[in-house]
């Protein structure tokens, strides 16, 4: 169980003066239940590349295998592929268009083909599992706040009751705390109910929080892929295609180039802070 | 696809037809048109080649750009193509099963075909040279007149100035929702009439809402930057009549002339055949 | 009297439904009283909804007091014969990039704002040099805003804002819809502005990260100002940050937690450097090692 990607290759507009690789021969494999971090700047391809993962762009070569089968292949359903893999675009709330929270979230299992009833009962489900309050459910999904609205959009693609949820910064545009409720909120998903999750984001912070494995787009290629640990060594290498570590990995970087034994593997405050104490010889007296 | 359409796209670069006066290209373009309805023998065509080719050179926008714009134009084309093609009445040259080609009909598609291309690429030499801003300025300035009966002319040419920035933003918005509801497991192409409407709901919902949102966003910034209206404003680019103009409205004179001469050349030349 | 005064400023947003009756009341701005100094670079944090945009907005004379006032260089923002040149004085730029540029060429949209002040042509593309050079967008002058980043469509709105010779700019999360890479270039852009030509910068955001630079910051929560200080002030209160529902650097936060847990390390630390600092005489006294 799991999504392949084999030598994938997209190119816009092929033929025409505007040609553009947005991906270029990219390969990996992610088993089930990962929690993976896609990061990039701008045009490094990877919302292309997610929307390959559900089908929404078919690749110009290479293959994609979703629990074995060939998403391109034959007789192959996207649809059902799209209730399995579930996709939620950035600034999810602009899709909303339901007169209530619960026929917008309805939606999706309609369009599978459920009964109302079936339908409404995924729905609730969904809801609860983005942390609707049920005072939320009937009304008008315009009059919720930024980051509820943004929980709502999230609630219906769950309610496709998907293995694999790909979320491209779901935190965009919200303040500190709607941020981290977010970012929470999926990763719950993850322990819970063992989703694999892939979280596209330009924070590496937010990304060393959650994610156990990187995979680093520049210019349609995949550039690194491993632990956060193992990607962040690379900081330097980061910083050429635009991108950074997390604060507190420099911060490791520093101390040990000033001859400190400092462990170089952290990447959050709360590993640099135990990382740091115990330099100091400090860890027994907390 | 839709962005593929060259027709009403700025080609930025520097030329005379660049620096021209959107008025003195508004009205040459008019001119083209209806010389090409006139038009109506092959010295007609030649002459209106002639001033084409000159303004597509003098614009140094690349043919083959100008070209691409035709695509959108194809199926009409091929359309009226066929139709004069094999329904003109005339001397049949051969025919393919019930349908007769005739000499008459060649010509008249052929003319069609040229007359068409021809509408095409000089309305978009016009385009492609014309930034959105200054082919509103010029309607604006050249249609002033209508102030005075109360048309708020630089409301509409304001709108329309508006509405060419904006389409690129919201049919790349429109992709994007379509997707999201793809992703959503919507169905856009099944179906019969009523269930295709039916499925456009939750792409036309939030489309319009976020237009109405853009809209507001606009509005208030528009406002934030003093933006009262067409009453005491200043033109960074004012229009303004220079030498290269007054030489464009003589060449159009003097084009049109031509055209006119060479439509009436063979009932000329006819008469002077039976006089003599 | 600082360039922008605000004095008992409250603003309510009222909702009616049809037949005009006052549906509810959202108190937006609850008694608030500010001074800004001319030239000066302030950051302005708060959550959504406490009330930070709605400031902005009064600035600009978008929006209209409840109830007290505000003053933009000394012009009351409610007299309506005043508006027009407190918004020269005062100019805005918005979150959304695409949402606020009018023209369809860069240089006709930053000509935008002294065509309508009614400023003479000659002087309108001596200023649309002079702002596209300042934001440094001077090559993209012929390019059309939808083929911009949003780093640089932000910087075309500054360059619009920047062709009016304001004495201030607010800024109100101009960052929020942009990737790192922009955000930085907004960033140094605005400070290079405050710093070389004087400008007085109101900042709007949400990122710690843009406001250690700044020299004062005010925190907003329920209309009101909750704090007010240098950012070294405001990032040594983490707890108080943090019941505000705010972020604070990475940076911050773990001098903070290493702070607390006994280490010698002073608070309001806002960068890698000076942490480095700090901890490098602890940590090699401390742990018996040398440098």
């Amino acid at each position: 169980m799991s999504i392949r990607a084999e030598a994938l290759t997209y190119i816009y507009n092929e033929g025409t003066a505007l040609e553009q690789k947005a991906l270029d021969n990219v390969s990996f494999e992610i088993p089930d239940g990962q929690f993976v971090g896609l990061i990039g700047h701008t045009g490094s391809g990877k919302s292309t590349l997610i929307q390959h993962l559900n089908g929404l762009i078919k690749p110009t070569s290479g293959k994609i295998y979703y629990n074995g089968s060939d998403i391109c292949g034959e007789g192959y359903r996207l649809k059902d592929l799209r209730s399995k893999v579930g996709l939620v675009f950035q600034y999810p709330e602009h899709q909303l268009f339901e007169v209530t929270v619960l026929a917008d979230v309805c939606y999706g299992p309609r369009n599978l083909g459920l009964s109302e009833e079936e339908a409404a009962e995924r729905a609730r489900d969904a809801l609860s599992l983005a942390g609707m309050k049920e005072k939320y459910w009937n009304q008008s999904p315009f009059d919720l706040s930024g980051g509820q609205k943004r929980r709502v959009a999230i609630a219906g693609v769950l309610a496709m009751q998907p293995e694999v949820l790909i979320l491209d910064e779901p935190t965009a545009g919200l303040d500190p705390m709607g941020r981290d409720e977010i970012l929470e909120q999926i990763s719950r998903l993850h322990r819970q109910r063992g989703m694999t999750i892939i979280l596209v984001s330009h924070s590496m912070e937010d990304v060393a929080e959650y994610a156990d494995r990187l995979m680093v787009m520049n210019r349609g290629r995949l550039a690194f892929d491993g632990t956060p640990r193992q990607v962040f060594e690379h900081y330097r290498e980061l910083e050429e295609i635009g991108l950074a570590a997390p604060q507190v990995t420099y911060l490791a970087y520093a101390l040990r180039e000033h001859g400190l034994d400092m462990r170089t593997d952290v990447t959050t405050v709360k590993e640099a802070r135990d990382a740091i104490l115990e330099l100091a010889g400090m860890k027994g007296k907390r | 696809m839709i962005r593929e359409i060259t027709i009403g796209q700025y080609y930025p670069i520097d030329s005379v037809l660049h620096r021209m006066d959107p008025r003195t290209k508004l009205f040459g373009t008019m001119v083209f048109i209806v010389s090409l309805f006139i038009a109506d023998n092959i010295w007609n065509y030649v002459i209106a080649t002639v001033f084409l080719a000159a303004a597509i050179r003098l614009s140094r926008v690349p043919l083959r750009y100008m070209v691409k714009g035709l695509k959108a134009v194809l199926f009409l084309l091929l359309i009226s193509v066929s139709f004069n093609l094999f329904l003109t009445e005339g001397e049949e040259i051969f025919r393919i099963w019930i349908l007769r080609v005739t000499k008459e009909g060649v010509r008249t598609a052929g003319f069609m075909a040229l007359r068409l291309i021809y509408l095409v690429v000089g309305s978009s030499v016009m385009t492609l040279t014309t930034t959105p801003n200054q082919l509103t300025d010029g309607l604006e300035k050249s249609l002033g007149f209508l102030k005075k009966i109360h048309v708020p002319i630089h409301e509409i040419s304001m709108m329309m100035s508006i509405a060419l920035r904006f389409i690129p933003i919201l049919v790349e918005e429109t992709d994007k929702i379509m997707k999201a509801q793809m992703a959503r497991g919507a169905d856009f192409e099944s179906g019969n009439l009523i269930q295709k409407a039916k499925s456009m709901v939750p792409l036309f919902v939030p489309l319009f809402i976020s237009a109405f949102r853009r809209a507001t966003d606009l509005a208030m910034a528009m406002e934030a930057r003093c933006y009262h209206g067409g009453e005491g404003r200043t033109r960074m680019k004012p229009l303004r009549y220079r030498r290269r103009d007054l030489a464009a409205y003589l060449t159009y004179a003097l084009y049109l002339g031509c055209m006119i001469a060479a439509r009436l050349l063979p009932a000329v030349l006819d008469q002077k055949i039976r006089w003599l | 009297m600082g360039i922008i005064e605000a004095a008992g400023l409250v603003f309510d947003y009222i909702r009616r439904d049809e037949n005009d009756n006052i549906e509810s009341v959202d108190r937006a701005l609850d008694h608030l009283d500010v001074q800004i100094e001319k030239g000066s670079f302030v950051a302005i944090l708060g959550h959504n909804g406490s009330g930070k945009s709605t400031l902005a907005k009064h600035i600009n004379a978008i929006l209209c007091p409840t109830e007290g006032a505000v003053w933009v260089s000394g012009m009351d923002t409610r007299e309506d014969d005043r508006i027009w040149e407190i918004r020269k004085r005062a100019g805005m730029v918005f979150q959304n990039p695409d949402n606020q540029i009018i023209g369809n060429v860069v240089e006709e949209d930053v000509g935008f704002g002294p065509e309508n002040i009614g400023v003479p042509t000659d002087e309108i593309w001596k200023r649309v040099d002079e702002s596209l050079e300042a934001v440094n967008m001077t090559a993209f002058r012929y390019k059309s805003p939808n083929k911009l980043s949003g780093g640089q469509k932000q910087r075309v709105a500054i360059a619009g804002v920047m062709a009016m010779r304001p004495e201030c700019i607010i800024l109100d999360e101009p960052t929020a819809m942009l990737d790192p890479t922009g955000r930085k270039e907004v960033i140094r852009t605005v400070r290079e502005l405050n710093r070389k030509e004087g400008i007085t910068v109101i900042l709007i955001t949400h990122y710690m990260e843009e406001v250690v630079h700044a020299d004062r910051v005010i925190v907003m929560e329920g209309g009101r100002i909750a704090m007010d200080g240098t950012p070294r002030d405001i990032f040594s209160r983490v707890e108080e940050l943090k019941s505000l529902r705010l972020d604070v650097p990475q940076v911050t936060e773990l001098a903070y937690e290493l702070r607390k847990a006994g280490l010698d390390v002073p608070e309001g630390i806002l960068s890698q450097e000076e942490l480095l600092e700090c901890l490098l005489p602890v940590l090699s006294g401390g742990s018996g090692q040398s440098i």
